[in-house]
């Protein structure tokens, strides 16, 4: 019965969500700050860990071409077509779930336990368009640090050929670009966009809906990644099996 | 004024408030006392409209808070100010900010227009020089000033504090309790507090109401507590040595 009322809860909020909105002078400066909280500061370590996830999959993928008859090229081909099907936009979606996903159930469930959410709610102010409006129109911008996801894997990942030794630039460019379907730059970011959705929409939910104290908000933060991450596992799945086959 | 008929609520099995009717008035510290447990919060709550009674009506100048629409609830949320028992104090943003929320949000003032209102209230409530400072680098007394001058900054006609005094040593919390006293007689509004320190009873308690198992068990003021002879507000009221002693000097003033 409780998985019933969390997934209508959820419903619910998202619906109050766009109900009353919050002044623009304020919502601007709140969603600035979102997109510098959530956006900017998340660059670092997406950029980090494409690059160098993009140079293992090349690294893998060369290691595993054993037969000669296959053309070094297949290895740039094969990192571009797992960084920009399935690296970028999921992979990456799942680490977000953990760092942004944790930052907005622990300080939106921090502000509940410290009665800030009752303040706002007692000036008259719809507190869910307040906290999770600017977060929702901030992660809107997420498939840019996807595109910077994509690109970098790709990168690292010729980086990785050339000091490694697997292949020519030349290979690994030819690789790259050989039977390109834009369409697939299309469902990488359908798929973003939906993911962007849950990364705002669900540890706000654990968030905003959580009792308790203190160690209440960590075990809040914990539940929102794991389920966070099952809708983007279970999504990807659905989403993929609807566009791709 | 605030008019409070016959109102219930209940948390699935418990009953927390079983028919408590009472009135408010306007330019007057109204205290809701009881021991823990007794529905006190709950029932701020209920008046504050962040809990819905199970039945019963709160009329806010005559208007059912329950039949009002919600822009109009919203409205009249507006018009509340509330301290809450830990300050609630927004803490991303400084002191200033904090104060200028409800101007920002409620207000079509002009930024030195805020401004001049936000240091007007700060200094009202002594707190001229810390506008930069973070919630978190002020002391729990600061933290409470600087919530009673973010309830008080957009001028409101109903003021709620939830045990404003809790956590201060008591010469702070006499400041507090005067403070909020003088405030309510400046802007002649409703104030509702609700505390189980006998210091703010004594000090600013015009109209007194003793909560018990959800009930209201006795009304009054600091003039008539302690000469009760309600038992459950005298166990309450003189269930320190301190109070006890006062209770003596009222018997040998009546002797």
């Amino acid at each position: 019965m409780s998985y019933i009322h969390n997934i209508g809860a959820y419903f619910l909020m998202i619906k109050e969500m766009f109900r009353k909105p919050t002044k623009w002078s304020v919502m601007r400066g709140l969603i600035f700050k979102d997109i510098d909280d959530l956006i900017i500061g998340s660059l670092g370590i997406v950029a980090f860990i494409s690059f160098f996830v993009g140079g293992v999959v090349t690294i893998q993928t060369a290691l595993n071409i054993s037969n000669p008859l296959i053309p070094k090229y297949l290895v740039g081909f094969a990192t571009r077509q797992s960084v920009i099907l399935e690296f970028a936009p999921t992979f990456i979606s799942i680490i977000m779930a953990g760092k942004v996903g944790s930052f907005i159930t622990s300080s939106i469930g921090t502000m509940r336990v410290t009665e800030q959410i009752d303040a706002l709610e007692v000036m008259g102010i719809n507190a869910i368009n307040y906290l999770v409006f600017p977060k929702f129109v901030s992660l809107m911008l997420y498939p840019f640090v996807i595109s910077i996801a994509m690109f970098l894997g790709i990168l690292g990942g010729m980086a990785a050929c050339i000091y490694g030794g697997f292949s020519t630039l030349d290979d690994y460019i030819t690789g790259v670009q050989m039977d390109f379907i834009p369409f697939h730059m299309t469902y990488a970011f359908i798929k973003t966009f939906v993911f962007a959705f849950l990364l705002a929409t669900i540890p706000s939910y654990y968030g905003y809906f959580m009792k308790g104290g203190a160690l209440e908000v960590g075990k809040a933060s914990t539940t929102a990644f794991v389920w966070t991450s099952v809708m983007i596992i279970l999504l990807n799945y659905i989403l993929t099996q609807m566009l791709l086959s | 004024m605030i008019e409070v008929k016959d109102i219930y609520k209940s948390f699935g099995d418990h009953d927390v408030l079983k028919g408590i009717s009472t009135t408010f008035e306007k330019g007057k510290t109204n205290l809701i006392i009881g021991q823990s447990g007794s529905g006190k919060t709950v029932f701020l709550k209920c008046l504050l409209g962040l809990f819905i009674p199970d039945k019963g009506s709160i009329s806010y100048n005559g208007h059912d808070y329950l039949d009002l629409s919600d822009d109009e609830r919203s409205d009249l949320r507006a018009e509340m100010g509330m301290v809450f028992q830990g300050s609630a104090l927004f803490d991303s943003m400084t002191i200033a900010e904090n104060v200028m929320f409800p101007l920002k949000m409620f207000t079509k003032q002009s930024k030195s227009e805020m401004q001049d209102r936000v240091n007007f209230v700060l200094k009202r409530v002594n707190l001229a020089d810390a506008h930069k400072k973070l919630p978190s680098e002020a002391s729990g007394g600061m933290q409470k000033r600087v919530a009673i001058a973010r309830a008080i900054v957009n001028k409101p006609k109903y003021l709620f504090c939830d045990e404003p005094n809790s956590g201060l040593d008591p010469k702070t919390a006499t400041v507090i309790d005067n403070l909020i006293q003088e405030i309510t007689q400046e802007y002649d509004i409703t104030t509702m507090i609700n505390t189980h320190d006998m210091n703010s009873v004594m000090e600013i308690g015009e109209k007194i109401i003793f909560l018990k198992d959800g009930l209201k068990e006795w009304e009054g003021s600091n003039k008539t507590i302690f000469k009760t002879d309600n038992e459950a507000v005298t166990n309450f009221v003189y269930s320190s040595d301190l109070f006890k002693r006062v209770q003596k000097m009222y018997l040998e003033e009546d002797m």
